[in-house]
Formats: structure tokens, sequence, C-alpha cells
């Protein structure tokens, strides 16, 4: 299998199973189906995914966390000509920066957001985040998360499918090759509408992050199926 | 009258000032007293082509500047206290990434939500940092609506010429007030290539934006360059104006609209026969420090005047250095001296 040439060959600083280094390659490989690495700008997320501009072979800024959508939206407006993108985490899109992807997505911006969601603040330390699981042991819930004590976990792409400025979101995970398949043809796409000019479009990546899930890579991937992917529906959430 | 004499609100000619400057985008959020600025980039980017978005919060509005900014476009965005505190942690970023744009606080009465009347008492956050780390803005203070069309239109120069974002500090009073203006018709924007901007990596290498520097020493040398670049900024763009300083018993410092009543105070004090001088920053980062310096060998005592509770004074402390006697005479929470106030501290002190 031939390497993307937007992806730098270097090694990464990524724990072992972690899923960012596929996400990065699939990213990466969708760019160079559709020649356009020369025309991209991305905004890097702060947390795990924070030095991705060391491992991309394109312009990439960053962003104050969570506030990378709208780094992204004065990007595009000023150069409508270039393919924007963010990369995010559950801690960056779903807490700090709510605010930010709600309002990019309902404006309709012409940008495509890649979110990672794997339950967990990694880079900080393995807090809790919005989208942990019921149940979930991290360092802030240390008997797990109490829906009673913590709230629910937040259901992003159902959030945000409903505004009309959203034109395409899908859930995919990496877990096994046969989703990681499945997550190239759903980048591809979400990039794919960007480039057709028609709106925002978002793609959730479930990840396993195996060291704040105190588990082995293959234990890690495993929950990713059976119990990750039941609260969260892999698929099309929306498409127009 | 000449075809470009107008007249217009303060918050209007920083906005005509940005436009011509070449501004190509605009991001806010509405606050009073600076209004009238959102609305007029909204209509002027219209008509020239920028981009103009109403964004959602103080903190997206800022990063939207980040991000045309960071793709080689002139930004803007203007607030009023409250928010530009919230303004911060982007304009830390900005300061980091070395990326230039220009921020307008037209100030209101603090703290907290405070009032809408004309204050000076975000002096200390405008020019000592105000987010987090060394880190300085350029920082303008406008006392006219003519001045507001000239200092916003030098501050997008200023802002490329360093690669360091420019604060135009104004208040309530003079956003809002109304004054005949002259348009200049050969304000020529000064073009500045941006090796460093994200415009895709087209026959070039790849580019990259940031403040995090991990490696061991990296950002230490990167916050010695920028210290290197503020010495030369102090050392080349200070500006201010001086009246009367060299006979002076008494010399007035004040800023922005505050220095104007400081002037008809002062011009009333001289019908009096007094002997009272001004200085009036232009430049309050860099400050005026030689020039309040050096007058202290024709003057022993120095009057500020501040819509604060005292802030700008202690620059004046520094600068005069136990050479003269530094006096403090202050309102707040929106409260303005008026001329009377101000000639009645200076006879007190004479």
């Amino acid at each position: 299998m031939p390497n993307p040439a937007s992806l730098r060959m270097v090694d990464n600083h990524y724990c072992a199973g972690c899923g960012h280094g596929i996400i990065h390659r699939l990213v990466c490989e969708a760019i160079d189906e559709y020649g356009i690495r020369e025309r991209v700008i991305a905004v890097a997320p702060v947390g795990c995914a924070v030095i991705a501009y060391d491992y991309w072979d394109f312009d990439v800024t960053e962003a104050a966390h969570g506030r990378t959508p709208a780094v992204a939206t004065g990007i595009k407006r000023v150069r409508p000509g270039n393919i924007v993108f963010t990369y995010q985490g559950d801690g960056d899109l779903a807490a700090i920066g709510t605010a930010e992807i709600v309002h990019a997505a309902n404006r309709g911006e012409n940008i495509t957001v890649i979110f990672v969601n794997n339950g967990v603040y990694g880079m900080t330390g393995g807090q809790m985040a919005p989208t942990t699981l019921a149940g979930q042991k991290t360092s802030t819930t240390i008997y797990g998360r109490s829906l009673r004590r913590e709230g629910y976990p937040l259901k992003i792409l159902e959030m945000l499918a409903v505004l009309p400025g959203v034109k395409y979101a899908e859930r995919v995970a990496v877990n096994s090759s046969h989703e990681v398949l499945r997550a190239k043809r759903a980048i591809s796409k979400a990039f794919k509408m960007q480039i057709d000019g028609k709106g925002f479009s978002i793609v959730e990546v479930l990840s396993m992050c195996p060291t704040y899930w105190g588990m082995t890579p293959i234990q890690a991937a495993d929950r990713i199926k059976n119990e990750v992917a039941t609260f969260y529906p892999l698929g099309v959430i929306k498409s127009c | 009258m000449s075809k470009n004499k107008v007249l217009m609100c303060g918050n209007e000619a920083c906005g005509e000032g940005a436009v011509i400057a070449g501004c190509k985008f605009y991001a806010g959020y509405p606050i009073t007293p600076q209004n009238e600025l959102i609305s007029y980039m909204a209509k002027r980017l219209n008509e020239t082509g920028g981009a103009f978005v109403q964004a959602e919060s103080e903190l997206a509005a800022i990063s939207m500047v980040f991000g045309a900014s960071a793709a080689g476009e002139r930004a803007m965005t203007s607030s009023s206290s409250p928010g530009i505190s919230l303004k911060q942690e982007g304009i830390s970023y900005l300061a980091a990434c070395e990326l230039p744009c220009v921020i307008v606080n037209m100030q209101r009465g603090g703290p907290g939500l405070g009032n809408i009347a004309p204050s000076q008492g975000d002096y200390f956050q405008s020019v000592k940092g105000g987010g987090h780390g060394d880190y300085k803005l350029i920082v303008l203070a406008p006392m006219s609506v003519q001045e507001l069309l000239d200092l916003t239109f030098l501050a997008f120069d200023l802002a490329d010429k360093y690669r360091n974002p420019a604060l135009i500090l104004g208040d309530g009073l003079l956003g809002q007030m109304m004054e005949p203006l002259t348009i200049p018709s050969d304000m020529q924007p000064k073009h500045y290539d941006k090796p460093w901007a994200l415009t895709g990596c087209r026959d070039r290498a790849p580019r990259i934006i940031r403040s995090l520097l991990l490696g061991e020493g990296a950002l230490e040398e990167h916050n010695r360059h920028m210290q290197e670049k503020f010495r030369t900024i102090k050392e080349t763009e200070t500006r201010s104006q001086s009246f009367h300083t060299k006979d002076a018993d008494i010399i007035l410092v004040a800023y922005g609209s505050v220095a104007r009543i400081a002037k008809a105070a002062m011009e009333a004090a001289r019908a009096k026969g007094l002997k009272v001088g001004l200085i009036r920053p232009i430049t309050l980062w860099p400050f005026p420090d030689k020039t309040i310096e050096d007058s202290c060998a024709a003057t022993k005592k120095f009057l500020v005047v501040e819509m604060s509770a005292g802030q700008m004074v202690e620059d004046v402390r520094l600068a005069v250095n136990g050479k003269a006697k530094v006096e403090f005479y202050g309102r707040m929470g929106g409260g303005i001296p008026c001329e009377e106030e101000i000639l009645e501290r200076v006879e007190a002190l004479l």
C-alpha cells in the first residue's frame, strides 16, 4: 500500500492502539485522491492531535481550544477557493467549542469537520468528556459516569443534523479493517461535499484510547463495537 | 466644501479607515457603544467585496480574525470593554503567532457589565498584555473622529509591518460623537509580502502557524525574538503630541477623549496667564516615556487626567522616575471630567 503524499513519513507520538494515526492517514488519502493537497488549509486542534501539523504535509494552523471552526470560518471566508478542514477531538468540539461548531454548522460554512470521538480527554490525562458513556470510569468519574450527576453523553451529530446548514453527517469507526474502509469512504465524501460547494460536512470517527480506557488495543477495538457503537450508532445521519 | 469632507460618527470613521486600509475581513459581536462600527463594516465590506461575519461570540469573532489573518488578509474586529475581556484569549494567540490584525475597543464603564458610558478603565488590559503570556499590542489612542480614521488606517500598516496585533483604544464618547472629517483621496495602503501566510502549498513547502513550541528552549527563543521586535517597535513607533511643555510649571498628561478636554483646560489656563502644558500620548504602547522624561527639565509637576482610578499615571511615574511630582485626577464608571474641573485641579496644584 503506497504512503499518501500528504502524510509525512515520520514517527508519531500517539500511544499504541490510538486511532489518530489511522484517521490522519484516511484524511491524507482523501486529500490525495482529489489532488487537493496544494489547496488544503487545515486547522489542528488542542488535545492529543495538537501537533498533527508535524504529520501532515500541507498548510496547517492551530486554533485556541474549541475555536477551531471559527478559525476555519475566517480562513474559508477570505479564501473560498481553498479546501479548509478542522480536525477536532471531543473536548474541543463537544465541550469548550460547542458554540463554535453549532454556529459554523448553522451558517452552513463550506468546510469539512473531522470529529474524533474517543470518549475521554486524552492529552490532559483521561478526564471525562461530554461523550463519555454512562458508567465509564475516568480520572474525574472514578466510580463511573453518573447520569444523575454528570448528565448524559452528548450525541453531537444527531444535534447538528437538525440544522439546515449541515449537508452531510456520518458516524464511522476505526476499530476494524471493515470499519476503516467505511470511514475512508465517509471522509472522502465529506471532502467532496466541500469541493462541490455543498456546504458543511462532518464525519464523527469513533476512536480508541487504550491508555485511558485502561485496555489493550484489541480490547479497546472490541469496546467500540460492543459498547460505544451501541450508544453512538454508525452510519449516515444526514446527507443532502 | 471639499468632496471628501463628510460628517460621520467616530465608529463609522474607524470603519472607513479600515476599508481604505484594505481590510478584507471583519467579524464581531454587538455590544454598545461600538455597534455603528459593526453595521458600517457589514455595509462597506459588502460593497467592497470583503467578508463580514456576525459571530456567535467575541471568542469566535477574534478566532475568525485569526483565521483570516493566517490566510494573509487584512482583518479586523471590534468590541467594548466586557467583550474585549472575552477576546483576550484570541489576542494572546494572535500575538504569539505574530498575526497582524486590528482590534478596536470603544471602552465603556466597568468593571463587570458596568454601563455604556465612556471610560478609560481598560488601559492596563490594553498596554500590559491583557491575555496570558509575554506580549505587547501596538496601542493607538485617537482623540477625534478624524483620528479614528487616520489611526485605524495606520494601525493596519503597523500591524502588517511588525506582524503584530494593533489596538485602537477609544471610548464610547469618541465612538458615538459626530464630527466633520476629511477623507484624504491619496490614502494608499502599503503592501506587505506575507511569506508566512496560509494560501495552500502550491509550488512551495507547506507552512505552519502555531504558538505551541514544545522543543527544549524553543519557546524561550520565540519569546526572545518577540521581545526584540517589541524593542524595535518602541524605538521606531512611539508617538505623542506636546503643547507648551517648554515653559510649563505644570504639564497635563492625558490621552483619547480626555486629552481633548485637558487641551481645552490648558488653553483656558494659558488665557489666564498660567504656564500649563500638555503631553498627549498617541501610542499608549509603546508609551512616550522619553518625551515625558525629557520634559522633567522644564517642569517639576505633572497632572495625569484619566477616566479611570489611575492607570496610565503609573507609566508616567515610571517615566518621571522621581524627577518631578506626579499628581492624578480621575473619574470612573462613566464620569467625564470637564474643563473647569481640570482647571480647578491645576490651580490648586500651582
